[in-house]
């Protein structure tokens, strides 16, 4: 079960907006992407955010893990979660 | 108890497109908490903006170019202090200070304090000495050579590579992707600036920059730093965004305790892409920016004031992450009367 931590220091606002204290950039992301945030910040494991972002928007499984995994990329590019 | 009232002089009100940094330095001393002020303003230009606005100086007077040399500069300030018996002055160009450090005992002995580098500071941290600097002090800066002769450009271009940073002394910098603009940029900045000319390796990556106080022992008063937000065709920031990096202000606090700096200071920074730090340059002053420092709680020309006048201001803890400087132009109407009165007089 693999957890993406987001870096402590991240400020994300519930409208999407995340600002990096350390290196000054900020993010907006959109609804889907502000509740995958939402779920990382508490912890939950990749598992059940497919399992919950597939049952909200009858995506299939196979798009919503593509989806992730390039969003967790970008994630990993911006410095927003740390790098495993 | 009553507070004390100085009646401090300050240059660079010329807040243009490149701004000096007065305009900011005044803002921040009509807030500061220990101490009321009188602000005289001193111009090289008639049409420098803060001469003519708003609750910035209570008067101003134009003062000799720095190529009059210093018996003008200081026969004019005499008369100023005549006028206005000054306690401070903070001077706020690079091409200045040289002049100012020049006559600090001087006007020490009218009662007029300033609190400015070394000689040996001033000059070590000269954009032609950064290398050298950067060794002494061992913190990374980009490989540079100074030059005097454009048959030169083609001796380093191998070691330095293209794209490449030409430099002036003083100010302007441009990026050179090939020879052919390396001499177009040498032979612009050699006419306006003078010679030497500093090539120096670009860094790819993105541009922080830290504006700091040192008390000339060591210490660090103040330090806040800023990651550029909006860049003008000039390399200057028009909006900024106050940032927490330990790594970034680390280094700073490298740089005034090995360096014992004395006086107010900018660090402009380039953190590259594999995410080390490298020192583009020092300002030896108090860059324009420095409104935002007041902004986020660390009033740096009000510290740099209480130096200067012999007190041991409190280092400044934190300050608040995530503000923003967003500059902007304003039209002045101004009367002629005003421009006639300082363009003849000298004062207004």
């Amino acid at each position: 079960m693999k957890i993406m931590k987001i870096k402590q220091q991240i400020a994300i606002s519930d409208t999407g907006f995340l600002f990096n204290p350390s290196t000054g950039e900020s993010f907006t992301v959109n609804p889907v992407g502000a509740e995958i945030l939402a779920m990382l910040r508490d912890g939950k494991p990749e598992d059940q955010i497919l399992e919950t972002v597939t049952e909200t928007y009858a995506v299939e499984k196979k798009t919503a893990e593509k989806d992730l995994h390039e969003f967790a990329g970008m994630l990993k590019m911006f410095q927003i979660i740390d790098k495993e | 108890m009553s507070r004390s009232r100085y009646t401090i002089a300050v240059t660079g009100l010329n807040a243009i497109d490149s701004p000096g940094p007065g305009v900011a330095v005044i803002r921040g001393l009509r807030e500061a908490k220990a101490f009321d002020v009188r602000i005289v303003g001193l111009a090289y230009e008639s049409l420098e903006p803060g001469v003519y606005m708003p609750g910035i100086a209570d008067r101003t007077y134009l003062i000799p170019y720095p190529s009059a040399g210093i018996e003008a500069l200081m026969e004019r300030l005499e008369a100023i202090n005549r006028e206005e018996k000054l306690d401070v002055i903070i001077p706020n160009f690079d091409a200045e200070l040289y002049s100012f450090m020049k006559l600090e005992q001087n006007l020490a002995g009218m009662g007029i304090h300033m609190f400015l580098p070394t000689f040996s500071q001033f000059e070590e941290r000269h954009k032609v000495n950064l290398p050298e600097f950067g060794k002494k002090y061992g913190i990374d800066v980009p490989a540079g050579v100074a030059i005097t002769d454009p048959a030169e450009l083609f001796k380093h271009q191998k070691e330095l590579d293209f794209p490449m940073m030409i430099k002036g002394k003083w100010y302007d910098a441009y990026i050179a992707y090939n020879m052919e603009q390396a001499r177009n940029y040498y032979n612009k900045i050699t006419a306006k600036w003078g010679l030497p000319v500093i090539l120096q390796q670009f860094v790819h990556g993105t541009e922080y920059n830290v504006t700091g106080l040192g008390d000339g022992d060591g210490n660090t008063i103040a330090a806040v730093a800023m990651r550029k937000q909006y860049i003008t065709d000039k390399g200057k920031a028009w909006a900024g965004i106050s940032i927490d990096d330990r790594q970034l202000l680390d280094l700073t606090r490298h740089f005034v305790s090995s360096t014992r700096w004395r006086g107010g200071f900018e660090l402009e920074m380039m953190k590259s892409n594999d995410g080390r730090y490298f020192l583009m340059e020092i300002n030896p002053r108090i860059p324009a920016w420095v409104y935002l420092a007041v902004g986020v709680g660390q009033n740096i020309p009000e510290a740099l004031t209480l130096l200067a006048m012999g007190e041991k201001p409190a280092p400044f803890g934190q300050y608040n992450v995530g503000k923003l400087f967003i500059r902007y132009s304003w039209d002045l109407i101004v009367d002629r009367n005003d421009f006639e009165n300082f363009s003849v007089t000298g004062s207004l």
